[in-house]
């Protein structure tokens, strides 16, 4: 069995992140590692093998060439190989054409699982799970906080918490899945996992490899375009006060003043 | 003026209020139609007509229920390849997203989620977006295509403007694809009479202050003196002492109140995306650091088991 768990290289959630003047994100103040979201795709993929399938685990990501650290980190967590696509044209890219480079790449490796975080933690779309798997045209099951793989039927099964009720679905492999953090704390890499990692495969792939115009990726073909992006002025830091026995009386005036009660 | 689909969030008929300000969003856009999948169309027309719309398009079909997704899509890609729309709003829910997601695919438009705002711009709609954790405002517009935009829920308020709305029942062809993932079971989660996370103009949240299952009694007496949802961050729903489903932030529910109660949350970037955008924040935290007062309007240092139950009583007496 295949596996393709994709991974994005994304700012650092826990910084200072902005925007270049085109829209697009600033990557040169802000360190990027993998999105931590990811790391329970990952996951997911290594206890799927360690559950006894027999399983080949591929990271494929789209970035620039930085992007290679987050399939290094997945790799030194676990898994086989990993592939990276990148091109220039690739800069600026909105999620269709995310999509699309990622159906081609996952296409062009062969697949009977393809697995994906919940959301990358930049854009927090969420977007990309059900458009590979429009694209690729296999059932596509996003969100699910337990799965579980039987090599044998290609059975899926799984469960996710949908808008008013938990879901039990099933589907048939080939498909593509999203899991959240509930699936499972990830895994760290160990030193021999990180040392191993240097030995693994890692193959880089431009659009022509995977027989994309590049006319139809990049932020030129992208489908929508950001006008402008400012900071937020910062939120106004109002009273903090000690409870000086009165805390609830006085926060009760302070809602009332802005007629909450 | 063309049409501006919105796609209707409902359970069995009864429409939920996101729908209602996507109606009143559509209206700036061009003439409001609604698009009702399911059960339950014959009750609903009324409160949708009653938001401005002026065809409600009906796709009864038992797929819409019985699978995820797909078939939604299916139907909707019907509708617009027939209607052409200038625009189509989703609410920002995890299935709208989905839906939507697929619909830009196949209609090759643009899409944009999690819009906090649209208006009409000179070419077409402009979406405003909150980025990295609410740091950021992003005005956007789609280039191609229909734009697609998920909206989420508080982004205006619902107005109405009552119209007669024209029912048009749709026969949909489902693709082979719709059937692709079956619905084993489906629980329905425990109804409360308290307002939906995302719909609250109030919530009321507890952290791993709150220390434990039977304490949130006391978050839930707090909620109820101002009529308010109760949210709780990850630390208390993974110790098992509220439900996943009422889990704000990053991963949880993304809410965006008039007021946001903290207490007993420390105020991580993870929570803090799912609650930033909230028009006044107040936290009830012992540590005087703790990083969610950097955001409050108001902040009480303080025990959370002295001053919620002070709190309670001072807005049961002030409301007599
Ligand atoms: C703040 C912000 C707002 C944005 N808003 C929009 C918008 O409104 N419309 C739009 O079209 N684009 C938007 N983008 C661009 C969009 O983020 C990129 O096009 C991106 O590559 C698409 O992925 P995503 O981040 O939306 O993925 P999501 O759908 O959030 O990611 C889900 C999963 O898909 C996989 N994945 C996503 N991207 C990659 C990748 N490059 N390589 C490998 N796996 C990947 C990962 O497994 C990830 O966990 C925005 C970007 C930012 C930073
Ligand atoms: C991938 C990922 C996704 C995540 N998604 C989310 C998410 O969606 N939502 C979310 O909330 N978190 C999320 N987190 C977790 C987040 O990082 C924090 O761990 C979490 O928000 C902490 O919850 P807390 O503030 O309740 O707990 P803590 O950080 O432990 O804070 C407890 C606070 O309570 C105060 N306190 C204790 N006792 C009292 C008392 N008697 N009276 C008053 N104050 C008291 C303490 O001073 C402290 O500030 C995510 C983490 C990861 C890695």
């Amino acid at each position: 069995m295949k596996i393709v768990v994709c991974v994005k290289h994304v700012p650092d959630a826990t910084a200072e992140r902005g925007f270049e003047p085109d829209g697009t994100t600033d990557r040169e103040s802000v360190d990027s590692l993998l999105s931590e979201l990811d790391e329970y795709a990952i996951e997911q993929a290594l206890r799927i093998v360690e559950s006894g399938v027999d399983a080949e685990i591929t990271y494929l990501t789209v970035g620039p060439d930085e992007a290679k650290s987050a399939l290094r980190k997945a790799l030194a967590m676990g898994g086989d190989r990993a592939v990276h696509v990148s091109d220039e044209g690739i800069a600026g890219t909105d999620a269709l054409g995310t999509s699309l480079i990622l159906a081609r790449a996952v296409e062009r490796l062969g697949f009977d699982l393809v697995l994906t975080g919940m959301a990358a933690t930049d854009s927090t779309m969420g977007v990309v799970p059900a458009m590979l798997a429009e694209r690729l045209d296999v059932p596509g099951v996003t969100y699910l906080d337990e799965v579980e793989v039987e090599a044998a039927t290609g059975v899926l099964t799984g469960r996710r918490e949908a808008e008013s009720a938990t879901e039990l679905i099933s589907a048939a492999i080939p498909a593509v899945v999203s899991v959240t953090d509930r699936t499972g704390e990830a895994r760290y890499p160990s030193f021999k996992g990180i040392m191993s990692a240097k030995k693994k495969p890692l193959d880089t792939l431009g659009l022509a490899d995977l027989g994309i115009d590049p006319a139809q990726v990049g932020l030129a073909a992208a489908r929508s375009a950001v006008d402008s992006a400012a900071r937020r002025p910062p939120r106004v830091k109002g009273e903090v006060v000690p409870d000086e026995g009165d805390g609830g009386v006085v926060l009760a005036a302070f809602l009332a003043s802005r007629k909450f009660i | 003026m063309a049409e501006v689909l919105v796609l209707v969030d409902h359970i069995d008929g009864a429409v939920r209020k996101p729908t209602l300000e996507l109606l009143t969003l559509a209206r700036r856009l061009g003439e409001p139609s609604a698009v009702f999948l399911g059960r339950g169309a014959d009750t609903a027309t009324a409160i949708l007509g009653e938001f401005g719309a002026r065809k409600v398009y009906v796709v009864d079909a038992p797929e819409i229920d019985a699978y995820l997704v797909v078939p939604a899509v299916d139907a909707m890609t019907r509708i617009a390849r027939a209607v052409e729309p200038a625009a189509i709003l989703v609410p920002s829910s995890r299935d709208g997203k989905e839906i939507a997601a697929r619909l830009a695919v196949r209609l090759d438009s643009g899409l944009i989620t999690d819009a906090v705002d649209v208006h009409q711009g000179e070419s077409g709609p402009v979406t405003e977006q909150s980025a990295f954790a609410a740091t950021y405002l992003v005005n956007a517009h789609v280039t191609e295509g229909a734009a697609i935009i998920t909206v989420k829920p508080n982004a205006t308020t619902p107005e109405p403007a009552p119209a007669a709305p024209e029912v048009e029942h749709v026969t949909v062809e489902f693709s082979a694809a719709a059937t692709g993932v079956t619905v084993l079971s489906r629980t329905p989660r425990e109804k409360s009479d308290r307002p939906g996370l995302t719909e609250a103009d109030i919530v009321v949240s507890g952290g791993r202050g709150v220390n434990g299952a039977e304490n949130f009694a006391l978050i839930e007496r707090v909620a109820d003196a101002l009529g308010a949802a109760v949210g709780a961050s990850r630390a208390a729903v993974d110790s098992g002492w509220y439900p996943h489903s009422h889990q704000v932030g990053q991963t949880g529910t993304q809410v965006s109140p008039q007021l946001y109660l903290a207490a007993g949350i420390s105020g991580a970037i993870q929570h803090r995306a799912g609650m930033q955008t909230s028009r006044t924040i107040v936290a009830v935290n012992k540590d005087e650091d703790a990083p969610i007062f950097d955001l409050v309007d108001h902040g009480v240092v303080g025990d959370l088991f002295k001053v919620l139950p002070q709190l309670a009583d001072e807005i049961a007496r002030r409301k007599g």
